[in-house]
This record gives structure tokens, C-alpha cells and sequence, in this order.
């Protein structure tokens, strides 16, 4: 039987434990990362992918033309859609346009597949709803979105229009 | 220090002697003077859980909690006033009279150590001759809380934790005990004054640092801490002897926990570290209760950076480290104390 001295001695005087506890007192000097975060915020990429809002031409009008490509490519089925009967061949209207968010799984293929723009994601992460129906928006909501973001949405698309 | 108690003590004496008479006088001074001891110990006991989280989260690189007043040092008091409002929960089958035993049977032996810890040569409730053996004895009780409660719990989970518990906490002690043979050996003496006033050329730590070592390893297992908290290894058995207690019942559990925690780093800072005495001889005008608590501290904290550092023993290996490495390991040091003791004619 052979006896590994090294072995026996790194054991007794405790080297790997010493070794081990030195690298806990190493970060115990280190500054924390923490982020605080209602004080404190990340950085958010122009992709991230928030609170849904429909968006509006500069001169004020819908930009959604019911084409209802979102409706159709969403996963999650979690957006519903009925033509305006007033739509022409120019002016195609939208007169229900309702997303449940508490069915969406933010993946974006909405705002993907809209060919104009109009369907977007936007930044906000921070809103909330005490019932079903806080979380289901409809039109209006989610125009007022647009109107409430529109600054950020317009830069982000701006910031994201190169890579496309 | 002992100049300003000479000069207050009698005062004090007087007047307490004319306000209760001399028959309840002597009673009344007990009692101030428990008083006096408890409670920097119970405050020591709840900034311990905060400094605990602290550390443990510095040393994650995260800040710990800091929301409860400045740092988080108000946090303490949030949980106190916690654990005082929530439900006690009874288990249906547990025997409730030593169900709620078994909980201040862990908290009242690690307060009442503290009877023979002197902070400086004159700050000592009690300085009896054989204080070492009493707080041998002392501690050793706290196992008879972790069975009771386990027993009581008539929980599955709470009696395997209980077993656990106790066989871990009778193993280390006897390998605490020996690693302090040797410093009683040296000292020739078991009063704690006298084991620090014999330190005063060389701490015992530089001529026994195998079993100071030992000492605070048998220690960490004494306490069930990590890496040693085996009886609340969460994974396996829920938490323990603790299972089935809930709110303070729970709470007083923790702070037996926390207080032997303080005391047995107070122990190794007076048997090991030189206690009250100065590191070197230029920085004695830094009162002795200072050098204590810096030396105490500096164990406890060794406390958390261990919990921080290393993952959980297994039973099998827990109980070889103690039976098959840490006992012949101190028998033969005090051994070799005991030879080189001869040799020189110092005993």
C-alpha cells in the first residue's frame, strides 16, 4: 500500500478548503452588481419586446389596414380582428381590433408580419391588470399606446431600421 | 476600566443596599446583572442573522438585504415582529408539553455560558474555578432540546432530524473537549481569567494551531452550521428537528442557534486568541473589551464565510472527519502537549 504523501499533506493543512475560502473573500471585496431596480433600470434593446401599441400616421390616421396578417401568424391566437364594412379598395378599415394579453407570449411575429408598421411592441414592460378584462385591449387602448410611446417607438424603429 | 467600576460599584452598592434592604439586595444585583449580560448577548444574537445575510450576499456579489432602514439594520425587528405575529402551528399527534420544552431547553444553556464568560479581568458575572467544565457541561444540554423536539414533533421528518442532530452534536463534543485539554494543560487551570492571563507572552493559538482548528471545526459541526447543518439539510429532511415548528417557537430555535454560535467564538477568542489581551504590547491602550469583541467578531464572521463557502457534508463523512480524524488527531496533541510539558519541567 503506498501512501500518497502529497495528497495527505495538502488534506491536513486544509489547502483546498484555504483555496476555496479565498476565492469567497475575493468577492467579498468585489463591488456588487446589483441592479435596484425600481431605482436602478437595465439598458433595453430598440428590439425588446413590451406592451403592444398601434400606431398612427403623421397625419393622425390609423395605420393598420386590416389585413390581419398578425391575427393570422399568432401562436398564441391571442389577437382578434373585424374589418371595418365602410373599408374601400383604398382605405381598408379595421373596426375591432382587440389583443388579450394575458394569451400573448410576446413572441413579436406581429409586429413582424405587419407590412405597414402599424402593429408594434413597445418598451413599457411595467403595466398591469387586477382582472381579465385590464389585461384584454382593445382598439382604443392600444391606440392610446401609440399616442402615449410615440416617441420611443418611432426611435426604436429608427434604431432597428438598419438591420432590416 | 476597573478603576471607574471600583469607584461606581460601591456607590451602587449603597444604594441599592438602602432602597431593598440588605436580605433582597444581593437578589435585586443578580438579577441587574443578568440583565446587564443578556442583553448585548440577545443583540448580538439578532445582528448576527442580519450580519449574516450580509456577508453571505457580499460575498455573492449582491448587497444583501438593505431595505428596512438604513442598510437594512432595522431588519432584525422586522423579523422579530414577524415571526411574533404569525400563527403557531400545533401538529395534531405532538406531546405539547414537551413540544414547547424542548425549544427553551436549546436557548436557556446557551445563554447561561455566558455566566462565566469574563469580558476583561473585572467584567465577569460569575468567576468560578472551574468555568471551562461548566461551560463544557453547560452546552452539552443543548442536545437534550434537539431529541425532545424531535420526539415531541411525532413527526417522521423532525425525529430523523433530531438523531441526526444529536448524534452530530455528542460526536463534536468530544472532540471539542479534547482540543481543549491541551490549553488547559498549558494554563494549568480551568478559570477562564486565569487561561488568558497565562497568553500574555504567546497566544495559545501560535503553539496549538492544530487544535484551534480542530477546535473551530468540532465547533461549526457543534452548532450545526453549515457545512455541518446535516439536521436541516432542506433537501432531504423539510428542516429538521425544526419541521414542525412554526413562528416563534421556531424563532427561539434560531436564536439558541445564533446564540451558541456567539458563544463558542467568544470561547475560542478567550481560550485560543489571547481573549481581552492586545496583540501587541503598543496597542494596549485599546480597552481589552474591544480587542475581545474584534477577536469574537473576527470568528464569527469565519462563521459565515465558511456558510458562503462550502457545500453540506454527507452523514458518513461527517462522522468519519470526527470519529477516525479529528479524536486521534487531538488525543495525540494532547499527548505530545503532555511530553513536551515534562520534558521542559513546566508541569
Amino acid at each position: 500500500m503506498s501512501i500518497d504523501f502529497k495528497q495527505l499533506l495538502d488534506s491536513f493543512t486544509l489547502k483546498e478548503l484555504a483555496q476555496g475560502m479565498a476565492v469567497t473573500l475575493k468577492h467579498f471585496f468585489k463591488p456588487n452588481i446589483t441592479i435596484q431596480y425600481p431605482e436602478e433600470r437595465t439598458p433595453i434593446s430598440p428590439r425588446f419586446r413590451g406592451e403592444h401599441a398601434l400606431r398612427k400616421t403623421a397625419n393622425g390616421e390609423e395605420r393598420c389596414v386590416a389585413c390581419k396578417l398578425c391575427e393570422s401568424v399568432c401562436p398564441a391566437q391571442a389577437i382578434y380582428i373585424e374589418i371595418d364594412k365602410n373599408s374601400t379598395a383604398e382605405k381598408r378599415l379595421t373596426r375591432v381590433y382587440d389583443i388579450d394579453e394575458t394569451k400573448c407570449i410576446f413572441c413579436g411575429f406581429c409586429q413582424e408580419a405587419c407590412p405597414v408598421e402599424a402593429i408594434v411592441m413597445g418598451p413599457n414592460f411595467e403595466f398591469h391588470g387586477e382582472s381579465r378584462e385590464d389585461l384584454y385591449f382593445t382598439k382604443q387602448r392600444l391606440l392610446e399606446n401609440g399616442d402615449r410611446w410615440k416617441a420611443e417607438l418611432d426611435a426604436r424603429i429608427e434604431a432597428d431600421g438598419k438591420y432590416r | 476600566m476597573s478603576e471607574i467600576l471600583q469607584t461606581i460599584l460601591p456607590i451602587v452598592h449603597s444604594f441599592g443596599g438602602d432602597l431593598f434592604g440588605p436580605m433582597l439586595w444581593p437578589l435585586v444585583w443578580t438579577v441587574v446583572k443578568i440583565m446587564l449580560l443578556l442583553a448585548p448577548v440577545l443583540l448580538m444574537v439578532t445582528y448576527i442573522t442580519l450580519a449574516e445575510r450580509k456577508i453571505i450576499g457580499a460575498m455573492q456579489v449582491r448587497p444583501g438585504p438593505n431595505r428596512a432602514g438604513l442598510f437594512g439594520i432595522l431588519l432584525p425587528l422586522a423579523d422579530a415582529v414577524k415571526l411574533m405575529c404569525k400563527e403557531t402551528i400545533l401538529p395534531k399527534h405532538a406531546d405539547l408539553k414537551v413540544f414547547f420544552l424542548a425549544p427553551a431547553l436549546t436557548l436557556v444553556p446557551a445563554l447561561m455560558t455566558w455566566a462565566v464568560v469574563p469580558f476583561s479581568p473585572d467584567l465577569i458575572v460569575a468567576d468560578i474555578n472551574v468555568a471551562i467544565l461548566y461551560i463544557m457541561a453547560i452546552s452539552s444540554l443543548g442536545a437534550y432540546g434537539v431529541l425532545m423536539a424531535g420526539w415531541a414533533s411525532n413527526s417522521r421528518y423532525a425525529f430523523l432530524g433530531a438523531m441526526r442532530s444529536a448524534s452530530q452534536m455528542i460526536s463534536y463534543e468530544v472532540s471539542m473537549g479534547f482540543t481543549l485539554i491541551p490549553v488547559i494543560m498549558l494554563t494549568g487551570s480551568l478559570s477562564l481569567i486565569d487561561v488568558v492571563e497565562a497568553q500574555k507572552d504567546v497566544w495559545n493559538v501560535v503553539p496549538l494551531l492544530p487544535m484551534f482548528v480542530i477546535y473551530f471545526i468540532s465547533v461549526v459541526a457543534e452548532t450545526n452550521r453549515a457545512p455541518f447543518d446535516l439536521p436541516e439539510a432542506e433537501a432531504e429532511l423539510v428542516a429538521g428537528f425544526i419541521t414542525e415548528y412554526s413562528a416563534m417557537s421556531s424563532g427561539v430555535f434560531f436564536m439558541g442557534e445564533y446564540a451558541n454560535i456567539v458563544m463558542v467564538s467568544f470561547l475560542g477568542a478567550l481560550m485560543f486568541l489571547g481573549g481581552w489581551l492586545p496583540p501587541l504590547e503598543i496597542l494596549s491602550f485599546i480597552p481589552g473589551l474591544i480587542w475581545l469583541g474584534i477577536k469574537a467578531g473576527f470568528l464569527m464572521f469565519v462563521f459565515l464565510w465558511l456558510r458562503a463557502t462550502f457545500p453540506r457534508y454527507r452523514y458518513d463523512q461527517l462522522m468519519r472527519l470526527g470519529w477516525k480524524v479529528f479524536l486521534p488527531v487531538s488525543l495525540f496533541w494532547i499527548f505530545l502537549t503532555g511530553l513536551t510539558l515534562h520534558l521542559f519541567g513546566m508541569a
